[in-house]
């Protein structure tokens, strides 16, 4: 490597322009030498993300089964029996559903924690991990400890609900406050991300604003709503196009605290994705439905942009 | 060749950028405001809300199994503490096997995904060739696919390569992170070019630049990176879950999850589990904090 990019010496010329050889044959050298670089990814990029999207889209046209049976092309049937299967609609509601939930307390409580730690109050170690902590831990263990507090017998959720005199709740046995029962724990599961995200947003902004203010009489709370909340524009929307697309994407947690039995309230569009193609083995339904949930996230991503852009032109 | 003003002045520019404004306190405010008791109040309440699930876990792990089944809401079982419930499960030997493998597997994939994703954004940061503009583009368009879109295809792959339920099968789809490439690069783009002109007059060849000159003033970055992978990896559950069948060859998350199904009536041994699994990861924290802190800021508006 090095013998071959000798060629390109340069005279120092103290400029910002890249030193560039004008011999013939250095260009040619140097696109070997990109191409040396970029391989190695390029290579797995192919393998393991280009490659797998198109199989997906052809598999999804076929009735591949995962036994290996089938394969035969059946054209849309895939996409139609996805279009018309109740299951399918029901998935993708629990998972909108789910979305909706689960992003409103996960911005707006890690919004009122950084801006609490931003104050600088001693502890910042501690804040931060107790609020980041849980964010850490595997799927596997937080539905472990879920699972445990929301024992209906035994679980400190219900002893709680005791003490204030209210009447137990089967949290994750009941359709109707099982997906209550999630969204709870993955907001305590993963609210430290967004808050770091808040605390590194309001972190950048100068501290000459606050003294500035202050000087003018300003309190913390008024500073607050005048100073840092109309800075945290661009934050929040990236934080909430992140919040989206990672709610969208629901399995983990929901799969395991109710044990791997799937139930109608709360199934996700990723857990049908795995009934269908690792339960019921058919790998070309699977697929279809895989492409329909991807078109849903590239819709809410386009209209994301669309908005976004929107709001800068009103701003210029 | 290097002058020595060239080289301070690109330190204070690497180390600045790497720590970010940092600001002690809020200027201006009463140390001690009503105000303020008021917020620290507040704040210690809900850190206590968000420690307690882990604290009640860490509890039950350290009771009888007939103490956490009682229902008793205290702190301490009956029977008084006891380290029964770890030492049930640690005597089990597929715990060890299945941190080993998730060791192996995350230290593999941080190892490879934080080499080719570098190498690549050298490439896109600092050389020239055909095609650099559109292959960038459809690399940062890629980061919009969700890896739960492909598990389909990627199964269908593996059993063809055989590699479902080995390492590999476990490893190589989760070496492609087109979101660090454009981090990496994004960095890269930072670091003023005179030094690597100053290297090249001297005859190093882009190899020798990247390593002895690129990599060592990327330091930082390079560490979020490799800790923000590493913890994607060992908490990964939907792929290790579809691609290992085999017992002995399963992740601690995959592992565990199995267990559950088996005893999930002994909640000592199931909380021992969780707090033995947790612990690696706290301990990581409390390690590496301030580069964690700092890695979900780049990583996170890496998206941007």
């Amino acid at each position: 490597m090095t013998a071959a990019t000798d060629s390109t010496r340069t005279i120092v010329t103290g400029s910002k322009a890249i030193p560039r050889d004008r011999r013939p044959g250095s260009r040619n050298r140097e696109q070997l030498v990109s191409w040396a670089f970029l391989a190695p990814f390029l290579i797995a990029f192919a393998l393991f993300l280009v490659w797998p999207i198109i199989h997906g889209i052809i598999l999804s046209f076929t009735d591949q089964s995962l036994t290996g049976a089938g394969g035969a092309f059946v054209g849309f049937a895939n996409y139609a029996e996805a279009l018309s299967d109740p299951k399918m609609w029901q998935s993708m509601g629990n998972t909108v559903w789910f979305t909706l939930l689960s992003t409103v307390p996960l911005v707006l409580i890690a919004l009122v924690m950084a801006a609490l730690v931003d104050r600088g109050l001693p502890g910042q170690w501690l804040w931060r991990l107790s609020f980041f902590m849980p964010y850490l831990l595997a799927s596997t263990v937080i539905s472990q400890i879920w699972v445990w507090i929301f024992n209906p017998q035994v679980g400190a959720a219900n002893n709680i609900l005791k003490a204030l005199g209210l009447e137990p709740i089967a949290w994750l046995q009941n359709p109707d406050t099982n997906m209550l029962s999630i969204v709870i724990a993955t907001v305590w599961w993963t609210v430290g991300f967004n808050f770091l995200l808040y605390l590194a947003a309001m972190q950048n902004i100068p501290p000459q604003q606050y003294e500035a203010a202050s000087l003018d009489g300003a309190g913390p709370w008024r500073q607050f709503w005048s100073i840092t909340l109309p800075q945290l524009g661009p934050a929040t929307v990236l934080i909430l196009i992140l919040q989206i697309l990672a709610s969208l994407k629901l399995f983990d947690q929901a799969y395991q605290m109710l044990g791997g039995v799937a139930s109608d309230t709360t199934r996700s569009i990723v857990q049908y994705i795995y009934e269908a193609g690792f339960v019921s083995y058919r790998f070309g339904y699977s697929a279809a439905i895989s492409y329909v949930f991807f078109a849903l996230i590239v819709i809410i991503g386009v209209a994301q942009a669309l908005i976004m852009r929107g709001k800068k032109e009103q701003q210029l | 060749m290097m002058s020595s003003a060239t080289l301070t002045r690109t330190e204070t520019i690497t180390t600045a950028k790497a720590r970010g404004p940092r600001r002690s306190h809020v200027p201006g405010q009463k140390p001690f405001g009503p105000l303020r008791v008021v917020a620290f109040i507040v704040l210690a309440l809900m850190a206590i809300g968000w420690l307690l699930p882990f604290l009640w876990a860490v509890a039950t792990a350290f009771k009888t199994e007939t103490d956490a089944a009682s229902g008793d809401p205290g702190w301490i079982g009956a029977s008084g503490p006891t380290i029964e419930a770890f030492t049930a499960i640690l005597s089990q030997g597929n715990v060890y096997t299945w941190a080993l493998n998730s060791l192996l597997t995350s230290v593999a994939i941080t190892l490879i995904t934080l080499t080719i994703s570098a190498l690549a954004a050298y490439a896109f940061s600092r050389l020239d060739f055909t095609g650099r503009k559109w292959l960038f583009v459809v690399i940062i368009a890629s980061i919009v696919v969700p890896p739960q879109v492909l598990i389909i295809p990627l199964f269908y792959e593996m059993l063809a390569f055989n590699l479902v339920d080995t390492y590999w099968g476990l490893i190589l789809p989760q070496v492609v992170a087109p979101a660090m490439v454009f981090i990496l690069k994004r960095f890269f783009d930072a670091i003023p070019i005179e030094l690597e002109d100053a290297a090249r007059v001297d005859g190093a060849g882009r190899l020798r630049i990247f390593w002895s000159i690129v990599l060592p003033l990327s330091r930082p970055i390079l560490a979020s990176v490799a800790i923000f992978v590493f913890i994607g990896a060992w908490n990964n559950f939907l792929w290790p879950f579809l691609v290992i069948n085999d017992t002995t060859l399963m992740t601690l998350p995959v592992g565990l999850q199995t267990v559950i199904s088996a005893y999930g009536v002994q909640y000592a041994q199931v909380m021992a589990q969780a707090v033995l699994a947790a612990l690696p990861l706290i301990v990581i924290f409390i390690i590496f904090q301030k580069q964690i802190v700092k890695g979900v800021a780049t990583s996170g508006f890496g998206g941007q």
